[in-house]
């Protein structure tokens, strides 16, 4: 019960944790079966973000999920988890593929936010990110979005239009780091801990504000001390969901989804 | 230099003072143009669209003075004019924040949303304002602009948005950013129901609003050197640890790069959008 006094800051220590596990690791995890799949077809392949087709239980589903590193290595070749303008257009590509095949989708979000580069802005990830709301706003199939560590900003959106939102219990799901907010809003980016008091960025305070819908529990010390336990509470969590969604009519489903967005005021 | 400059200054009042009507002269003001340094005339450059003569630079415009260039008069009839800011994190001065902005620009928030007529065609038109929190999007902005994107599908109308922002309201957090979600799906709705979304750009458009509903007209015009990006310049100079070049995010660096249909002088915005709206009927 001692976890429960972690302040914000605590658990954005947590969610930046170098051996926090990613989101391969708890894809190899949860699926029986998965085949990476890649590139946006438009210009190249973004390793930011891991894209492919994989078996849960009985479900065939798309999954989708950024890919920090865990090494230097490993992170200059995954960009730190930061998303190009064609991760976005190569998530886009897969999520409408799963439309097609009637796939449920999974995204695991994890991001310190979109590259600000000048590739980027030059390739439209404004452009990109945008076009992922739209069209995932009316996929015709259920959405399942987990964020297992940071979810920042509108480069966590860009994969996070879901039908539930689920956060791992030391995640954090923010409009912008904690450094950012407090360099804006504080005009001193030395008060990042003060400023992530206060920015609701916890899985309870965005369950509090009905942002997100559900919180996957996690060991002391983060979701890193007994990965098999949090896969399989992720894996549950996942396959419950999928029953409970594949139920609706995908007319409703849409529309339940516009609803969820649209009553946050 | 100075001694230049004070020349000019006279020089340019000498031959103003020619131009105007000694009664305007009395209740008009002396502007400096930050793009060329000119000092003009404030009536001049108010009959002009508010552009430098001397440079083209377009200068910054209320969401009331943009209307009155665009919406025919007497049309515009706004909706939702006095929805409540609220305070979703608590944060701290932020309500008389909005209070002291609200007595100082008299408006209530960052965009204003009605319906009007562009040459005698019906439109649902979103403004927003850059002096109001530089055109942020809270939950309130995000709200209108919702709120009228549905009214634009319920009346079958066309729906344009003049964009001037910072992105996403800091200080309403998470809420403003599930903000850029909410608008996009109504757009999504709009998209389904066949009807046209122009969005015009405007310096500067930035953040979260490029991330959104700026990003997704039909048509996206936008007025000549405008910033439009998603990243501002500063982060990315923080990021890459070196300077930008000339012209990056500016519009027609967006032109060119492929994400504008096209670049739109003020002085011919309402004829270029009536012959958009035309063409849509």
């Amino acid at each position: 019960m001692k976890q429960k006094k972690l302040t914000a800051w605590d658990r954005v220590m947590l969610a930046r944790k170098t051996d926090r596990p990613k989101s391969l690791e708890y894809i190899k995890l949860i699926c029986d079966e998965f085949i990476e799949l890649h590139g946006d077809r438009l210009y190249s392949d973004d390793k930011s973000i891991i894209t492919g087709i994989g078996k849960i239980g009985e479900y065939a589903v798309t999954i989708v999920g950024q890919q920090k590193g865990k090494t230097t290595k490993e992170n200059m070749e995954r960009n730190f988890g930061m998303t190009n303008p064609e991760g976005y257009r190569k998530a886009l590509r897969i999520m409408k593929q799963a439309e097609k095949f009637n796939r449920p989708i999974i995204t695991f979000v994890d991001t310190p936010g979109a590259y600000p580069g000048i590739g980027a802005e030059e390739r439209g990830q404004g452009e990109a990110i945008a076009k992922n709301l739209l069209e995932m706003s009316r996929l015709k199939t259920p959405i399942i979005s987990i964020v297992i560590g940071e979810g920042s900003s509108g480069g966590a959106l860009g994969i996070c239009v879901a039908d539930k939102i689920i956060m791992l219990e030391n995640a954090v799901y923010s409009i912008l780091s904690p450094e950012g907010f407090a360099s804006i809003l504080y005009k001193d980016a030395s008060k990042n801990k003060e400023a992530a008091e206060h920015m609701k960025i916890t899985a309870k305070d965005l369950k509090d504000l009905n942002v997100i819908d559900e919180i996957i529990e996690e060991p002391e010390g983060g979701a890193g001390e007994d990965i098999q336990g949090v896969s399989s509470k992720i894996k549950k969590c996942i396959l419950d969901n999928i029953k409970k969604l594949k139920e609706i009519d995908k007319e409703s489903l849409v529309n339940n989804r516009y609803e969820k967005f649209r009553k946050i005021k | 230099m100075v001694i230049d400059k004070i020349k000019k200054i006279n020089q340019t009042e000498e031959e103003n003072k020619k131009n105007i009507k000694a009664s305007d002269m009395l209740i008009g003001k002396w502007v400096k143009c930050d793009a060329c340094k000119e000092i003009l005339y404030k009536e001049e450059v108010h009959r002009n669209y508010s552009v430098c003569p001397n440079c083209g630079k377009h200068f910054r415009l209320s969401a009331r003075r943009r209307i009155s260039q665009i919406i025919d008069e007497g049309t515009f009839v706004e909706i939702n004019k006095d929805m409540e800011t609220r305070n979703p994190l608590d944060f701290e001065g932020y309500s008389k924040k909005i209070e002291a902005l609200q007595e100082k620009t008299n408006i209530k928030e960052a965009v204003t949303t009605g319906y009007g007529e562009i040459n005698g065609e019906k439109v649902v038109i979103a403004v927003m304002d850059g002096n109001f929190m530089m055109g942020s999007m809270g939950s309130v902005v995000g709200e209108k602009i919702t709120s009228s994107i549905e009214e634009a599908i319920k009346n079958k109308l066309p729906f344009i948005i003049f964009c001037v922002s910072g992105g996403a309201r800091m200080q309403e957090g998470i809420i403003s950013l599930m903000q850029m979600a909410k608008t996009s799906s109504a757009l999504a709705k709009l998209d389904e129901a066949g009807l046209l979304y122009i969005s015009v750009l405007t310096d500067p458009t930035t953040g979260g609003v490029t991330a959104s509903f700026a990003s997704l007209g039909d048509i996206i015009l936008a007025e000549p050197n405008a910033l439009i990006g998603f990243a501002g310049p500063r982060v990315i100079e923080q990021t890459i640890k070196q300077k930008l070049p000339d012209g990056f995010q500016k519009s027609e660096f967006l032109l060119e790069h492929g994400f504008i249909d096209k670049i739109v002088e003020r002085r011919d915005m309402k004829d270029t959008l009536y012959k958009i709206l035309r063409l849509h009927k």
